[in-house]
């Protein structure tokens, strides 16, 4: 399928290789990752943003990929839960501490909780508060992530499974 | 000579885990086959009707659009026991949401855009949504033995009205969703006849026999594979529409086919918890003695087929009483089909059963522990049958010890922290032991290898590990010297991960199977083994140990829940502060996997408590919370401390593991304890779940 009024051809970076999808200019990077680049840790839950499953980073930062139109993304670096840890190498801290403290059981929501950690671990060392941050810490100072504020900060990624408290105890186990 | 200690019980690692955490798992949809189409269902906008007429030029002009299935041109199917599988055969419309066509398409985008495209009229019915425990349509059904679903033993409204101590109350549970994080989905292909699925289910071998039936094909031209499922909580546990559908599309098109549901179109399709309304009458001695133990339970089911939420089943197992009364009657409306959630019957049941013990304890002035102590018993009340095992009593002091439920001051509205209003409750819980025939197989390879073959479902329980911990006791080798392969008809059948028996099911037929093999390893000691190993097979079917109906036992879990709240005075909401389960449910398998499903199945728990809600809404026949933004499950944030813990049984009546099946009894008495607590917190009981802000703040 070539590029036409309804799709474009999108340069962008996958897991650290240059990538130039033809997408229908409705498709969501989720689809585009799962559906044409076989991509598939990043998983469909919800669709619409409310479960965090499908949760990538794009230039560094945490996204629900299910939101975002891939043929807006011209140039963007997307890290997936495959490239969080090298090939063939050893597994990424959080991915062997999730797998320690047994932070999953189906493992649907799993690719989105690491990423979605990454993410937020990422935002309190660069002093980025949340809604539990002591309003009186100083504005940009790296924020310590508090069991309270992983909780508060992972609670837009859905584990119907029920394991939030080892979910806590994974990310605790790389930032403490 | 090789390290043989006990592999069963340690907390072995689970073994998927790596594939899981790097996204290599793959689940039903992620398969990629050549050719691949997508589809994409139309759901019914009336509550009851027929379909009158179904335009799809708009849906195939749509570009890449390559068919729309409707019941005007779809194949037929052969009999189905389960009615929501006759996708597609008819014209009818039993409730809002019903599928009544489907559209097939090159890519993801343009089925959508064809499904929003098909237009379809109905001839409209008024519909009936209503649960109303009055209504006279509502009847007793059968229970599993084919017996009215209604108990009685002495006189129990005499000795209601005769009790000196006596509560009457009514509770209400509202319909729930299971939600599993990976909506349902199959990726079908047929090759020259043969029909290979990847299913999102719970367990492959009754998809299979069901498509077999559907399709009328010999079972051996299907392999159903279902190698990772995203969660399931009974709502994967029979075959669902989407399965059927997909292998229909894949069938009709030449192509293989993949459906996966929207999330908004699940409280529909693939089953839900039915609301109960149950009335107990509670009849006591001034001493807590029950007497008289009345439980009345009231759900829906469909008009398409009979889905009994057995609420009142638990008061046959929990307390003796002389004079008793349980049952269960049901109400056919024009809804979407209940089915099973994490323990149909027990989780509404316990919640309404342990809600009215406390509102007991509180009448009789007597502290709910001790209430519970006071009523228990060694033999089943209902069946006059001795428990195989029963450690309540030990649950309920171990947790009691635990949560430091000695320095609780009785009295409602006693501690407060600021605005906050600060309680703790206790629940009593309960689980049957079920088991069903399995087939497994087990080989010995001459590198010193075994492997383990059988169509068990890992939804998330850690059935790999568990079985192959299982495995090795059985034939006395290091665990890491056993390979599992579950998850594919291709294995030797077993039935569903369902009912906390899966474990169960599955072990024993493995147990077997490896101890047949151990024999016939010892007779040739010193031999070098064939390149294809040497191999052993079992089936438990007809095994009378396996069959627990005739046996003369009761075989139940038991388990204490105690919970701590925080209550708001201004705005009503409550925060959960602590969760402690202990539970008796045989030999623990395996520590680590075994924490995760009590912790799990307890924030479950916490959620129908407090957030989990849906709303049949009586002009449309729709749920109207049917997305992760309106029907709320709990989150990170609102799942404080939780500890679970065992009490290690030494049950000699179960299985040769030992156990009893756990991935349901940690989300029964949740809801009742952190309700109990409510009430000891701010001295309000609410009788209708979920406890949320609105009705706290206007009873406060």
């Amino acid at each position: 399928m070539g590029a036409d009024v309804f799709h474009s051809e999108v340069p962008l970076t996958v897991n650290g290789e240059a990538r130039r999808p033809t997408v229908d200019h409705r498709s969501t990077l989720l689809d585009v990752l799962r559906e044409q680049l076989g991509l598939t840790g990043a998983k469909k839950g919800c669709d619409h943003g409310q479960c965090g499953a499908c949760t990538v980073l794009v230039d560094g930062r945490r996204v629900n990929s299910c939101l975002l139109l891939a043929v807006s993304l011209e140039g963007r670096e997307v890290i997936t839960v495959e490239g969080l840890a090298p090939a063939g190498g050893d597994l990424h801290p959080l991915q062997r501490a999730f797998v320690d403290r047994d932070a999953f059981q189906c493992g649907y929501c799993t690719p989105g909780q690491i990423c979605s950690a990454v993410g937020a671990i990422a935002e309190a060392r660069a002093g980025r508060a949340s809604h539990v941050t002591d309003p009186a810490a100083d504005v940009g100072a790296p924020v310590e992530l508090t069991r309270d504020e992983i909780r508060e900060r992972l609670s837009g990624n859905i584990c119907r499974c029920g394991a939030y408290p080892h979910i806590v105890e994974a990310v605790e186990d790389v930032t403490r | 000579m090789p390290d043989t200690t006990s592999a069963l019980g340690a907390p072995t690692e689970r073994r998927e885990g790596p594939a899981k955490v790097t996204g290599a798992a793959r689940y039903a949809a992620e398969h990629l086959p050549g050719g691949l189409a997508h589809a994409w269902p139309v759901p019914a906008t009336i509550a009851r009707g027929e379909v009158a007429s179904v335009d799809d030029t708009a849906a195939l002009a749509v570009p890449g659009v390559v068919g729309v299935l409707t019941h005007l041109n779809a194949p037929r199917l052969g009999e189905a026991d389960d009615a929501t599988l006759a996708v597609l055969q008819d014209a009818r419309v039993p409730h809002r949401g019903w599928y009544v066509a489907l559209v097939v398409a090159d890519t993801l985008e343009a089925a959508r855009e064809g499904a929003a495209a098909v237009t379809v009229t109905y001839a409209e019915e008024p519909h009936d949504v209503t649960l109303d425990a009055a209504s006279p349509a509502a009847y007793v059904p059968e229970d599993p033995d084919g017996n009215p679903d209604e108990h009685t033993r002495g006189n129990p409204d005499e000795a209601f009205a005769a009790a000196p101590v006596r509560v009457d109350v009514t509770y209400e549970v509202p319909p729930l969703h299971n939600h599993p994080m990976e909506p349902h989905a199959a990726t079908a292909r047929w090759e020259e006849g043969r029909l290979t699925v990847h299913d999102s289910s719970q367990g492959a071998t009754a998809v299979r026999q069901t498509l077999a039936s559907l399709f009328k094909l010999p079972e051996e031209q299907i392999t159903v594979v279902s190698e990772h499922v995203g969660g399931g909580f009974g709502s994967k546990g029979t075959p669902r529409p989407h399965v059927v559908l997909a292998s229909m599309a894949a069938r009709e098109t030449g192509r293989p086919v993949k459906l996966a549901l929207p999330r908004r179109h699940l409280a529909a399709v693939v089953g839900h918890r039915s609301p109960t309304v149950q009335r107990l009458r509670l009849g006591a001695e001034a001493d807590g003695t029950l007497t008289t133990l009345i439980h009345e339970v009231t759900s829906h089911t469909s008009r398409v087929k009979e889905f009994v939420e057995t609420g009142a089943a638990v008061s046959r197992v929990m307390y003796p009483s002389p004079h008793a009364r349980t049952g269960n009657r049901v109400l056919p409306l024009d809804v979407p089909s209940p089915s099973w959630m994490r323990a149909p019957g027990e989780a509404p049941g316990m919640y309404a059963l342990e809600s009215a013990m406390d509102e007991l304890a509180v009448a009789l002035g007597l502290d709910p522990v001790e209430l519970r102590l006071r009523n228990d018993t060694r033999t089943e009340p209902d069946t006059g049958k001795p428990f195989s095992s029963r450690h309540l009593a030990e649950c309920l002091r171990e947790g009691a010890r635990r949560f430091g439920w000695a320095e609780r001051d009785p009295r409602p509205r006693s501690r407060a922290e600021g605005p906050v209003l600060i309680g703790s409750g206790v629940a009593a819980a309960t689980y049957p032991v079920l088991v069903s025939p399995s087939r497994a197989s087990a080989h010995a390879y001459p590198d010193g290898g075994y492997v383990i073959r059988v169509n068990a479902t890992d939804i998330g329980t850690g059935a790999r590990t568990v079985l192959a911990q299982v495995a090795a006791d059985a034939l006395g080798v290091p665990v890491d010297r056993v390979r599992t392969e579950v998850g594919s008809t291709d294995l030797p059948a077993a039935p569903l991960a369902g009912g906390s028996s899966g474990t169960a099911s599955w072990g024993w037929a493995v147990h077997e199977a490896c101890t047949r093999l151990a024999r016939r390893l010892a007779g040739q000691l010193g031999q070098q083994l064939p390149p294809e190993g040497v191999g052993a097979s079992a089936d438990t079917e007809g095994t009378p140990d396996t069959n627990y109906a005739e046996s003369e036992y009761a075989r139940h879990a038991f388990g204490a829940h105690f919970a701590e709240v925080g209550v708001d005075a201004v705005s009503g909401e409550v925060r959960v502060r602590r969760l402690l389960g202990v539970f008796a449910a045989g030999h623990i398998l395996n520590a680590r996997t075994a924490r995760s499903q009590f912790i799990g199945a307890m924030t479950m728990g916490l959620g129908m408590a407090l957030t989990e809600h849906s709303t049949m809404d009586k002009a449309f026949g729709d749920f109207a919370e049917s997305d992760l933004a309106s029907y709320h499950v709990p989150v990170n944030a609102d799942v404080p401390a939780m500890e679970a813990h065992w009490i290690d049984e030494d049950d000699p009546h179960l299985n040769p593991m030992g156990s009893k099946g756990i991935g349901e009894i940690g989300i029964v008495g949740t809801a009742a304890a952190i309700g109990n607590a409510v009430h000891h917190a701010t001295g309000v009981r609410l009788r209708e779940l979920p406890i949320t802000p609105d009705k706290l703040v206007t009873a406060l």
